[in-house]
């Protein structure tokens, strides 16, 4: 199956593993990537913000850059979720097949084991947009339940948001830091190696702070966990 | 007499002060997650949830669509029956009506029934001035008007207090206001309940004139509804000889059947129970009252203008979107500025006062758009979309140059490859020059969070050097 990868503006400038990893295990279950090169960003921080004249251009060039692929795969959550159920309100009709990453494999490719390996013990934090925009419901879990040598650990409170909210992160840093303070103590609970979540904007806002304490959890996109093998470990 | 949110601070700042508060967020944290969990269980039995919501909706929705027809539709029923209607545009109007009719009956004390629409144009500070004395009978109201305190939540508005606090106030104000409370009163549950209904007993007794909202008010019948748990609503609603109900105009809903929709909704979404307690109903005045019912515009119809904010006004006030805010959960009720806190007072409180001051223009942003409130609301207001598109209002506003210069030179970078691209060859030259402290208003990230250090490569320079490399 041929598909095109939207790998968002955050994962290509500060988290490139994640794009990579999505290209390592696109490959592995039969895809061929395409990488269109003129897309940028989906829009969402403008948008979210109120800056909607701003974000429309961006909406406007998803829509030019993406026509004519039939699947979009997004490893974002919440980037999936800005095109798909806001794209409408800036006058833009999204392209129809834009994919969460779980939802394309559980979905599209019907697969639920990928053939990753990864002797970790991890916990999963569903991230709100995944959660109650996308409702991607618990295809993340299980993809990564059929993991070999994984140990998925349940986190308290996990359909509570971290408190990252774009710039709410900014405009309301004492709220954002308390509500994250909670969600890493909850995360310290669990006893796991390594934070996961399909979502590196809400990772590097936990993982931001947890680095702060020294918590000594790393955070992973959900795309490395499942890209990761034994000849090619993550 | 009791304080104001007048001149509140903006969310950020008030916010802030909240969170520092360790026995504020334990209290909040405590009382809300009981609620949430007790609301969960009930709605969770309920097979049909879902469409029931959705009938909420939509009667809400027509009764929005014909106001002025069910408004005219009520009056008539209501003064059929024997009641006298008024109506006030504003908070100034309202106050006005009811301090005139109070002071007709000549009596200078008043009991009331927990109301939120005479929270909000501050009736009991209006006859104060008039120098009618007005009583809460509702216990968290009663906490919060011996505390001299504001009321932080729709349903619970003394949720903040826990019950040390609750002992330390009736012990210290009870006797100023009528009843003292007794020597040895304990800080359990049952002692202070006690120690309130002593108090307020005297009160129904002698009070000649009472004062309510109304959760519905039925247009077919002219028929006023008050849902309540403790019985003072009863007493209040049914003792005094003059019984004044001021009620916000979005309260209708066109006929006693669809009252069937929100006996389920409201107290399974707000206390969490199956059934309510007291429900009160009455049609013109119980036998012998003199009834007045004030209805309130006070900036509806402004919301009600507005295609995608009017959805506001289905509200029935339940507070399930408070109980299930992370957000609303640290920042507390204060915060908001306003009697409607939590989610739903973000959208309300900025639309019926329009943006008049810093507090306004911040409350749309007082939220991580996490959707938890729209996932809980018995009639489906989507309060993520309003927040966006009031986000959008304030933008627009120009009063936030410097954030609208740096949100478009953003977007010159994030809608251009190339210099997207220069961008992030430039962050990863320097990665090892990435500050701890970020500068400006970012310095709020890095003063709880680290940055991550700019990878060597952007994704798009991996992806051209492997394509090359093919």
């Amino acid at each position: 199956m041929r598909v095109a990868l939207f790998v968002t503006c955050v994962n290509d400038t500060l988290f490139p593993g994640t794009g990579q990893a999505t290209v390592r295990l696109l490959e592995r279950l039969g895809c061929t990537v395409d990488f269109p090169s003129a897309q940028t960003c989906c829009g969402q921080m403008h948008f979210n913000t109120g800056y909607r004249d701003d974000a429309r251009p961006m909406a406007q060039r998803f829509g030019e850059v993406f026509e004519g692929h039939d699947v979009v795969v997004v490893p974002s959550g919440s980037c999936a979720a800005m095109v798909r159920e806001w794209y409408p309100t800036l006058g833009v009709q999204p392209p129809g097949g834009v994919y969460e990453l779980s939802e394309f494999l559980v979905d599209v490719l019907g697969v639920v084991d990928v053939g990753a390996y990864f002797p970790h013990t991890v916990t999963y934090h569903p991230t709100c947009h995944s959660l109650r925009s996308l409702r991607v419901g618990s295809r993340p879990e299980r993809l990564l339940s059929e993991v070999r040598g994984l140990k998925l650990l349940p986190l308290g409170g996990a359909e509570e948001c971290c408190g990252f909210g774009g710039t709410f992160s900014v405009k309301n840093p004492a709220v954002s830091a308390a509500m994250c303070t909670d969600k890493v103590r909850h995360v310290l609970d669990t006893g796991a190696e390594v934070l996961c979540a399909a979502d590196n904007s809400c990772l590097m806002h936990i993982g931001g702070t947890m680095h702060r304490q020294r918590a000594g959890v790393r955070t992973m996109h959900l795309a490395q966990i499942l890209a990761s093998t034994e000849e090619d470990p993550s | 007499m009791s304080r104001t949110f007048v001149g509140m601070p903006a969310f950020p700042v008030a916010s802030a002060k909240a969170v520092g508060d360790a026995q504020l967020r334990h209290n909040l944290h405590k009382a809300t997650h009981t609620i949430r969990g007790k609301r969960a269980l009930v709605v969770g039995e309920q097979p049909d949830w879902m469409e029931l919501r959705s009938a909420g909706a939509a009667i809400k929705d027509r009764v929005l669509r014909h106001l002025d027809v069910y408004l005219e539709q009520l009056e008539a029923a209501v003064t059929r029956a024997g009641g006298h209607v008024h109506w006030a545009r504003d908070a100034a109007e309202a106050n006005r009506i009811v301090t005139s009719l109070v002071k007709a009956t000549g009596e200078t004390e008043v009991v009331k029934v927990k109301s939120m629409a005479t929270q909000e144009i501050e009736l009991n500070e209006a006859l104060a001035r008039a120098g009618i004395t007005a009583y809460e009978t509702d216990l968290a109201e009663l906490i919060v008007q011996l505390g001299d305190d504001l009321p932080s939540h729709i349903l619970v508005p003394a949720i903040h207090r826990n019950r040390a606090e609750i002992r330390e106030i009736f012990q210290r104000a009870m006797s100023e206001w009528g009843r003292p409370a007794p020597d040895d009163l304990a800080d359990e549950p049952a002692a202070l309940a006690e120690a309130a209904r002593l108090h307020l007993r005297e009160r129904f007794l002698s009070a000649k004139v009472g004062i309510s909202g109304a959760n519905f008010a039925v247009a077919e019948t002219g028929t006023l509804v008050v849902l309540e748990s403790e019985g003072n609503g009863r007493m209040c609603l049914t003792l005094p000889e003059t019984l004044i109900s001021v009620v916000g105009i979005e309260k209708l809903v066109p006929t006693w059947q669809d009252l069937e929709v929100f006996m389920q909704l409201l107290p399974r979404s707000s206390t969490g129970e199956r059934m309510n307690p007291y429900t009160s109903m009455w049609t013109g005045g119980v036998e012998g009252q003199d009834f007045h019912l004030v209805l309130l515009d006070n900036g509806r119809t402004d919301v009600l203008a507005d295609q995608v904010g009017r959805q506001a006004l289905r509200c029935i006030r339940c507070s399930a979107c408070l109980n299930v805010c992370p957000v609303y959960e640290r920042a507390g009720g204060h915060a908001y500025g306003s009697v409607y806190p939590g989610p739903i007072g973000a959208i309300l409180t900025p639309q019926l006062r329009g943006f008049a001051t810093e507090l306004e223009e911040s409350l749309p942003y007082a939220s991580t758009l996490c959707g938890a409130c729209y996932d809980v609301c018995p009639v489906e207001i989507n309060i993520p979309e309003v927040l966006l598109d009031l986000r959008a209002k304030v933008a627009s506003s120009g009063h936030h140059r410097a954030e609208r210069l740096t949100m478009a030179a953003a977007r010159r970078v994030l809608s251009s490859p190339a210099l997207l691209s220069a961008a992030q060859r430039t962050a990863g030259r320097f990665r090892r020059l990435t500050p701890r402290r970020l500068p400006g208003p970012l310095s709020a990230w890095t003063d709880t969070r680290d940055v991550p250090a700019p990878p060597r490569e952007s994704f798009r320079q991996w992806w051209e050097r492997r394509e090359s490399d093919r």
